[in-house]
């Protein structure tokens, strides 16, 4: 891969700015995400993580680290098709 | 070694740490249970304002927003600070009333807040459905910040002078002799596959660092620290959720709170709508799960205010914790016993934006020992003493 190789499409994040993500300490993929913004976009990360976390493993070192945490919904649903819903019993 | 050991690496705790750092003062230790950003510091709204009911928050966010201002310059990181005001909205006679008393107060704190009437809500949001909106506030000074980059800039910041930052590392433990702490139990950590549950594991064997000082700026979590001395603090975690929507082009000016429901949004500097509003129950104790209740609640409330918004989509949701008190007012500055203890919490989803204005205030309190009338005020004996404090701009 080279460096200016697109890891996550949605929000623009090559593989060089994961690198330097990690080399300004941000070790887990966790901070990474924050960092970089990588899975924040209209994906979710469903495309970009598992390249994400293979390079994390390959530059530390470490076992591949968990998925970072899902956050729903799991596709963009309009805020007018969400209002419409009731509103369900779980918490 | 460490001169003073500050429990969490939250906003609040990198603040104080910068900020000890600046004053002189060497061998600061800023401990995390988990990594920057993971609790409410990274993730809040960012929203940062001076419409307050209190003279106090009026004149600490003043203060706070001057220094946002200064900030990309300080730090030399971009925390993508925007100043487009913040309006609140009021739907009864009762609550137009208070946001004037508010108005008046503001004004003689220095503040260029105004009423504003349907007409001119309109022009500030063309898009504001004003039906049974009686009346607003506006402060054109009131702001919103990305929160990452604003922790990472005081993050880095403290670093290169000299502070030492453990991101997983927890508290397991103290040691203390004579009513003092003499030291902190510490353990490394890592996520648990559980991740939402809260739980950490522990990576390794916990190890003793000896202080001077402790300072508890844990948010959610401090009463959870506190208790490991004894130190019984009335805080009460509360779950807030919150979302962001794709992201549209620059439309939005303010942010927009009412406070009748808890819904409050505003649009980042990435372009995506982000807001929450209050959802009522949540669960006991900590918690960071997303609810669907949420979602279709914030969905009903947001296109009630903005139905042209029904066709824009949700990407994510998210939760984060306030940290809420008995009277609406933070816990801050040093304790009884042990004596060394400095307590910095209970901010009530306040505390990413006070935490600038603190962090001074804090450092300025540890390193010199000095008790403001402030800090007096805002101390952890006053609800035994049955001396509240009053705040009622309260969002969610």
């Amino acid at each position: 891969m080279t460096a200016k190789a697109m890891l996550c499409r949605c929000e623009d994040v090559t593989l060089d700015e994961v690198m330097e993500a990690l080399e300004a300490g941000h070790q887990d993929i966790e901070s990474v995400k924050r960092y970089t913004g990588f899975g924040t976009g209209w994906c979710q990360g469903k495309q970009c993580v598992v390249a994400c976390a293979r390079v994390l493993a390959k530059a530390t070192g470490k076992a591949p680290q968990l998925p970072i945490t899902p956050r729903p919904p799991l596709h963009p649903v309009a805020l007018g098709v969400l209002a419409s819903l009731g509103d369900s019993e779980e918490g | 070694m460490a001169r003073v050991v500050v429990i969490g690496a939250g906003i609040m705790g990198l603040a104080t740490a910068y900020n000890l750092a600046k004053r002189g003062v060497r061998d600061v230790l800023v401990v995390d249970r988990t990594y920057l950003c993971g609790g409410a510091s990274g993730r809040n709204g960012g929203g940062v304002r001076a419409q307050f009911s209190s003279e106090t928050n009026i004149r600490l966010m003043r203060e706070s927003i001057a220094i946002c201002r200064d900030f990309a310059t300080e730090m030399k990181i971009n925390v993508w600070f925007r100043q487009g005001g913040y309006l609140f909205l009021a739907r009864s006679a009762e609550r137009a009333r208070a946001l004037e008393e508010n108005v008046a107060l503001q004004n003689r704190c220095g503040l260029p807040t105004r009423m504003v009437d349907a007409a001119e809500m309109r022009k500030i949001v063309p898009e504001l459905a004003t039906e049974g909106v009686r009346a607003a506030s506006f402060n054109p000074g009131d702001g919103v910040v990305f929160p990452w980059p604003f922790v990472w800039g005081y993050a880095r910041a403290a670093e290169d002078l000299g502070v030492t930052i453990r991101p997983f590392t927890e508290v397991v433990g103290f040691e203390t002799s004579n009513g003092r702490i003499t030291g902190v139990r510490l353990r490394p950590t890592r996520l648990s596959p559980l991740d939402a549950s809260d739980e950490v594991l522990p990576a390794g064997d916990a190890t003793t660092e000896a202080c001077d000082e402790v300072v508890i700026c844990a948010g959610a979590w401090s009463p959870k620290v506190a208790a490991l001395l004894g130190v019984a603090l009335p805080n009460k975690p509360h779950r807030h959720e919150i979302c962001a929507t794709e992201p549209l082009k620059p439309w939005l000016g303010p942010l927009v709170a009412d406070l009748t429901d808890g819904l409050y949004f505003s649009q980042s500097m990435r372009g995506e709508i982000v807001g929450g509003v209050a959802v009522d129950p949540v669960p006991e104790g900590i918690n960071q799960q997303s609810s669907r209740r949420f979602l279709t609640t914030y969905s009903r409330a947001l296109v009630g205010a903005v139905p042209v918004l029904a066709g824009v989509r949700v990407l994510r949701q998210w939760a984060g914790c306030y940290d809420l008190t008995p009277d609406g007012g933070p816990i801050v500055g040093r304790v009884a016993d042990p004596t060394n203890l400095t307590l910095a919490c209970g901010f009530m989803g306040h505390g990413f934006m006070m935490a600038p204005v603190m962090g001074r205030l804090l450092a300025e309190h540890v390193d010199t020992g000095e008790t403001s009338e402030l800090f007096a005020r805002w101390s952890l004996d006053r609800f035994a003493r049955g001396d509240l404090v009053h705040e009622n701009m309260i969002i969610g």
